[in-house]
């Protein structure tokens, strides 16, 4: 092995340039990997990220430019060509095949079991059956298999795309375990993700996107979280909001007592007052879901009650709940937002909902309406039409602002800000406190215990489906929030 | 050209209306002088039963839907009605005959909206079903004979200016109908369901009541059709409709809207309507055998709609 | 053994009822033997293969409303070739309509890649091209089947050194159907590309992801469906001995049969059996009717409403199941 070839870098990524139509989305991406390194690859929503890694894994086709993998000039016709070359991705949603047990995903893929089977225990997994039909198993579970299934074929470069997002904390510590290690091999990791801890505890370098182009390729140092926000917002960086943590002296909104769904749900009891964002923490799956689609109407419980405003009700339908103020965005925009339709119909949805509005619809009074929630929400709508043509940050803003424009009494956000740019989640943080101030509930879960601090007043933490502790925000720092999220009280 | 091309995407309509200009200009060029206005008359005459029931695709194609039994439901509704009149007389037996139509919609909105079974199945099935009942009815009237209304008469083949009758009930009906698919609570709801379902549920929509009156509007549409073409072609048989019942789908498709929902809109699908008839029109000039008009037929149903996405997709 | 139970309750509830369906019409019809098992095989064989060809494009994500059409395609294509030809050239002519019908499908398939149109639409504007086809080569029913093809399909099973007593209740049809199952649909199951039909049909986007050719994948679904439909179209011309240019009811009935089969709309649940069964069981009820001396035309009746009664039914329970 000569010195030449060991300094050269394994992947080569120059000029890359992509338009889709009248939209340019990538103009002068640039990407430079070595022999075990992790690159994390950032930026905000709409820099042209998602559209770099499909180039990369051989989803799409460059207008311009050029990718060198191992020296040789390489440009993926389609993910198995990728793969042949030695890049494997693990994308943000699994590419399981749901209706298959995991024996067949393993034989359409040529994976080697014997492998296979050795990273998924490496990973944390150890009651897997091959048997197992996919689509029956939890989400964290599948990324963990989709992981395993990408290191077992011993990939050159591995492209990891928000591989944590949805992992509870236990299984993130064993991924970034895993890949650290992978690098210390030998092996390259492209490492996409929001979350700067995990960055700053396995990757050696960081490539900012912004607007289309490489804007900076940084060494991870103590302290280089800034510069990187920095380079993302192009300086133009939105004040962190200011979190005023108040007495919550309102009175009660939503009453729940001794609330079971499901199998995960057994038990939770707590009061969201007026006028205060009380969060929701918990490892992936300890009931949060059953609990956020009970209050939605969108699943009935198996016994306990709610109270709204001192009224106990029992919802079959998510009308009924909306009727009753309770207004839920769900955690995956899939689920919430009509992609081939504009933004505002989108936003205008809920107004038509009820059938004593199937008649005429009043176009002007729904333009006002329509247009304050845009404004209040700062959408950018240049690219007006259908929304499945908005950056992820730009839709999320439009599942909430459909709530605002109907009228906010009590939000049901469930990780409003999973995956989306700094600048839009700070604009959220400052619009719930906002509206909390003129009065709404606010019932916050997210999977980023850092957000308490900065968007809660108090905390319920629900860990196997009970609610082991209400910490303040004040007292809310991570570890503590950590270490209730894992059912270990403070020895206090 | 790339400009000109976004504009169509933008505007589906547009490419809709230059096909169109692009068939009557290769249909005088086959035979001159064949456009006039007479022509045109008569291509709006056999055009508006066709859009009518292309509405039935229209509304139900926008929620991810069809209704396999509109054509089915209106030669229904026109025989009911035909061998009822000598027997009844005229209002009675249009009551009857557009209940019948209004029946079908119900079971297929009942299908539907409470049991979910998927719209193709289930409006196939009520054809089927419906289909067997006619044959049996008939077995029981057809002794007393037939009339059709005047007033069908006068819809189906008059003329004022030369202009069909029909338009007198069609330009009503087909500003009523892009009315309500834009203008609408009722309408945003199709759109709204056959884009996102989950999505519709969450803002607090109750599927089943839309689905359970756009499946009963379609039968009663397709009823009024089945008048209406009574009147045009005079004499009710047990598959007057059905000449239509394909074509009717086509036509929605050709005009841009999407059979899987969300997409589209009744504007379209008239111009897809006339689209189908002028081209109608040239495949008997050509002389053309039925295998050779159907096969043409198909082809063009699939380029247009080949097209139309590759137009959409690029913008 | 359980999970061989529970994974396949669907199944073996269908097989069931067929069962119980063949009681009632031995109690309504005491002479119900051996010759009504074999007209009862040779009217549903059409039917089960039309049901088949829908069954594979069902798993593989999408639908064929041109599958009936193809039938008469195959059909006429075959009675007008075997019309005046030795044994031996009607043996040719089973072989080039097999090959004709996967052709047919394999462009339903690329049509439907390539133009990226749903295949909802292509099949339904293929519908109207496939008829016409079988108009244009034949416009009224004729052309003829060679005997031995005939043989193949009418009468009950007799093996040489063997009694025939032991296997005469068979009807050939329905062995005709296994072998089909176990020469074509056996090997595809087996190998990766059923796992491949089942993983496009399940979720297209992972099956790119996880390296599948997602349009070749599709296209042999088709051509599969295609193949089937080349059968069906010969058991026409082979039951009724003539090319058959209009097609029969054979949409709506495969599509219900797929479903009561247990196959999702959507694409990748179910097997093959299942539909089978189903078919059965549609025409069976039909058959019961008829002997009970029903008017034809309420039969149609009553057979369309148990069909969709039966649909609303497993639409019903599909939801309950999920939610």
């Amino acid at each position: 092995m000569t010195q030449t070839l060991t300094q050269a870098p394994i992947l080569d990524a120059k000029g890359v340039a992509k338009r889709f139509g009248a939209v340019t989305a990538l103009h002068d991406a640039s990407l430079t990997l070595h022999k075990g390194q992790i690159v994390a690859l950032m930026g905000a929503n709409g820099a042209g990220k998602s559209t770099f890694v499909k180039i990369l894994t051989g989803a799409l086709r460059p207008d311009a430019g050029q990718v060198r993998l191992q020296g040789r000039d390489f440009t993926a016709t389609s993910p198995a060509t990728a793969r042949r070359a030695g890049l494997v991705p693990v994308y943000q949603e699994p590419s399981l095949i749901p209706d298959l047990d995991v024996a067949d995903n393993l034989r359409l893929g040529n994976t080697d079991p014997v492998k296979f089977r050795h990273w998924v225990n490496e990973l944390g997994i150890t009651d897997l059956r091959l048997d197992a039909t996919i689509g029956r198993l939890p989400l964290a579970t599948l990324r963990i298999l989709d992981l395993a299934r990408a290191l077992a074929a011993e990939p050159d470069v591995l492209l990891l795309d928000e591989m944590t997002a949805a992992l509870p904390t236990d299984l993130v510590a064993r991924v970034l375990q895993v890949v650290r290690r992978q690098a210390n091999e030998g092996r390259s990791v492209i490492y996409i993700s929001h979350r700067f801890t995990e960055i700053a505890a396995i990757c050696d370098r960081a490539t900012v996107l912004r607007d289309g182009a490489t804007v900076g390729d940084l060494q991870i140092e103590p302290g280089i979280e800034d510069r990187i926000v920095d380079l993302m917002l192009g300086g133009q960086i939105a004040p962190a909001a200011t979190t005023t943590i108040r007495a919550t002296t309102g009175p009660t909104r939503v009453q729940i007592r001794n609330l079971k769904a499901g199998t995960r749900l057994t038990d939770v009891s707590f009061d969201l007052r007026q006028g205060e964002v009380l969060g929701v923490i918990a490892l992936e799956g300890q009931g949060q879901d059953e609990l956020f689609d009970v209050l939605a109407g969108n699943r009935r419980a198996a016994s306990g009650s709610l109270t709204v405003n001192g009224t106990e009700q029992t919802f079959t339908h998510p009308a009924q709940a909306i009727a009753a103020g309770l207004t839920l965005v769900p955690g995956d925009r899939a689920h919430a937002l009509l992609m081939t339709r504009s933004v505002r119909e989108n936003i205008a949805l809920p107004l038509i909902a009820r059938f004593r509005n199937w008649g005429a619809i009043q176009m002007h009074s729904e333009a006002t309406r329509v247009t304050a929630a845009i404004d209040r929400l700062q959408i950018d709508t240049r690219a007006m039409g259908e929304v499945r043509r908005l950056s992820g940050g730009n839709q999320q803003k439009v599942t909430i602002a459909r709530w605002i424009a109907k009228g906010v009494e009590t939000l049901l956000l469930f990780d409003p800000t999973r995956g989306i740019d700094i600048r839009t989640k700070r604009q959220i943080y400052a619009l719930v406190r906002d509206l909390a101030d003129q009065g709404a509930a606010v019932l916050f879960y997210t999977s980023e215990l850092a957000e308490i601090r900065l968007a809660c007043d108090r905390a319920v933490v629900i860990f196997n489906g009970r609610v082991v502790d209400i910490i303040d925000a004040a007292d809310a720092d991570e570890p503590t929030l950590m270490r209730a999220a894992y059912g270990l009280k403070a020895s206090a | 050209m790339t400009a000109a091309l976004r504009l169509m995407a933008q505007n589906p309509l547009i490419p809709l209306i230059l096909l169109l200009f692009l068939l009557i200009g290769a249909l005088e060029l086959l035979q001159p002088g064949i456009v006039n206005p007479r022509w045109i008359s008569n291509t709006l005459k056999f055009a508006i039963p066709l859009a009518m029931l292309a509405a039935c695709q229209t509304l139900t194609m926008l929620t991810g839907g069809i209704d396999l039994s509109a054509g089915t439901v209106a030669t229904i509704t026109a025989f009911v009605t035909a061998t009822l009149t000598p027997l009844i007389g005229v209002p009675l037996a249009l009551t009857i005959g557009l209940s019948c139509a209004l029946t079908a919609g119900l079971i297929n909105g009942f299908g539907i909206a409470v049991a979910r079974v998927h719209p193709l199945i289930m409006t196939l099935g009520t054809a089927l079903i419906a289909n067997g009942c006619l044959l049996v009815y008939q077995r029981y009237v057809i002794a007393s004979g037939t009339k059709i209304p005047d007033f069908l008469v006068w819809l189906g083949t008059g003329r004022t200016l030369t202009l069909p009758n029909g338009l007198a009930l069609f330009l009503p009906f087909a500003a009523l109908i892009l009315w309500m698919q834009y203008r609408t609570g009722f309408g945003r709801l199709l759109y709204a369901i056959g884009s996102n379902e989950s999505a519709t549920r969450l803002s607090g929509v109750r599927r089943g009541p839309v689905h359970f009156a756009l499946y009963a509007l379609s039968g009663l549409i397709a009823g009024i059709t089945g008048l209406l073409y009574l009147g045009l072609v005079k004499t009710p048989s047990l598959s007057l409709a059905l000449p239509l019942d394909l074509p009717s789908v086509a036509a929605a498709v050709i005009g841009g809207t999407s059979i899987f929902g969300g997409r589209g809109g009744y504007a379209g699908t008239i111009v897809g309507a006339l689209i189908l008839t002028v081209l109608a029109t040239m495949l008997t000039l050509l002389q053309m055998p039925e295998g050779a008009r159907r096969i043409l037929f198909g082809l063009i149903i699939l380029t247009v709609t080949a097209l139309y996405i590759r137009l959409t997709e690029k913008g | 053994m359980i999970r061989f139970l529970t994974q396949n309750s669907w199944t073996l509830g269908l097989a069931a009822l067929l069962i119980l369906l063949l009681i009632t019409t031995k109690l309504i019809q005491p002479d119900f033997g051996v010759s009504g098992l074999d007209s009862l095989a040779r009217a549903a064989l059409p039917y089960a293969l039309a049901t088949l060809g829908m069954a594979v494009v069902v798993i593989a994500g999408g639908i064929d409303l041109s599958l009936a059409a193809m039938m008469a395609v195959t059909s006429v294509t075959a009675a007008t070739l075997m019309q005046g030809t030795t044994d031996g050239g009607a043996a040719l002519v089973v072989l080039a309509v097999l090959a004709l019908g996967a052709t047919l499908g394999a462009i339903n398939g690329t049509l439907i890649v390539t133009t990226r149109v749903p295949d909802i639409v292509v099949t339904l504007a293929m519908l109207y091209v496939w008829q016409g086809t079988a108009l244009l080569i034949l416009n009224a029913p004729g052309g003829s089947a060679a005997p031995w093809l005939r043989a193949l399909i009418v009468g009950g099973v007799t093996l040489p050194y063997i009694p025939p007593a032991l296997t005469e209740w068979l009807p050939k049809g329905v062995v005709f159907l296994l072998l089909t199952l176990a020469i074509i649909w056996l090997p595809i199951r087996r190998s990766k590309l059923g796992l491949m039909f089942y993983a496009i049909g399940s979720d297209p986007l992972a099956a790119f992801r996880s390296g599948i050719a997602v349009g070749p994948t599709k296209i042999a679904a088709y051509a599969t469906a295609g193949l089937f439909a080349a059968l069906g179209g010969l058991a026409v011309t082979m039951s009724t001995g003539i090319g058959e240019p209009i097609p029969g009811p054979y949409l709506l009935t495969s599509v219900a049969a797929v479903v009561l089969g247990g196959v999702t709309l959507g694409g990748g649940r179910g097997g093959l059996i299942g539909p089978i069964l189903a078919v059965f069981i549609l025409r069976l009820v039909r058959m019961d009717l008829t002997l009970l001396n029903v008017d034809p035309n309420i039969t149609t009746i009553i057979e369309g409403a148990i069909m969709v009664v039966v649909v609303m039914f497993g639409a019903v329970l599909a939801t309950r199941g999920r939610s």
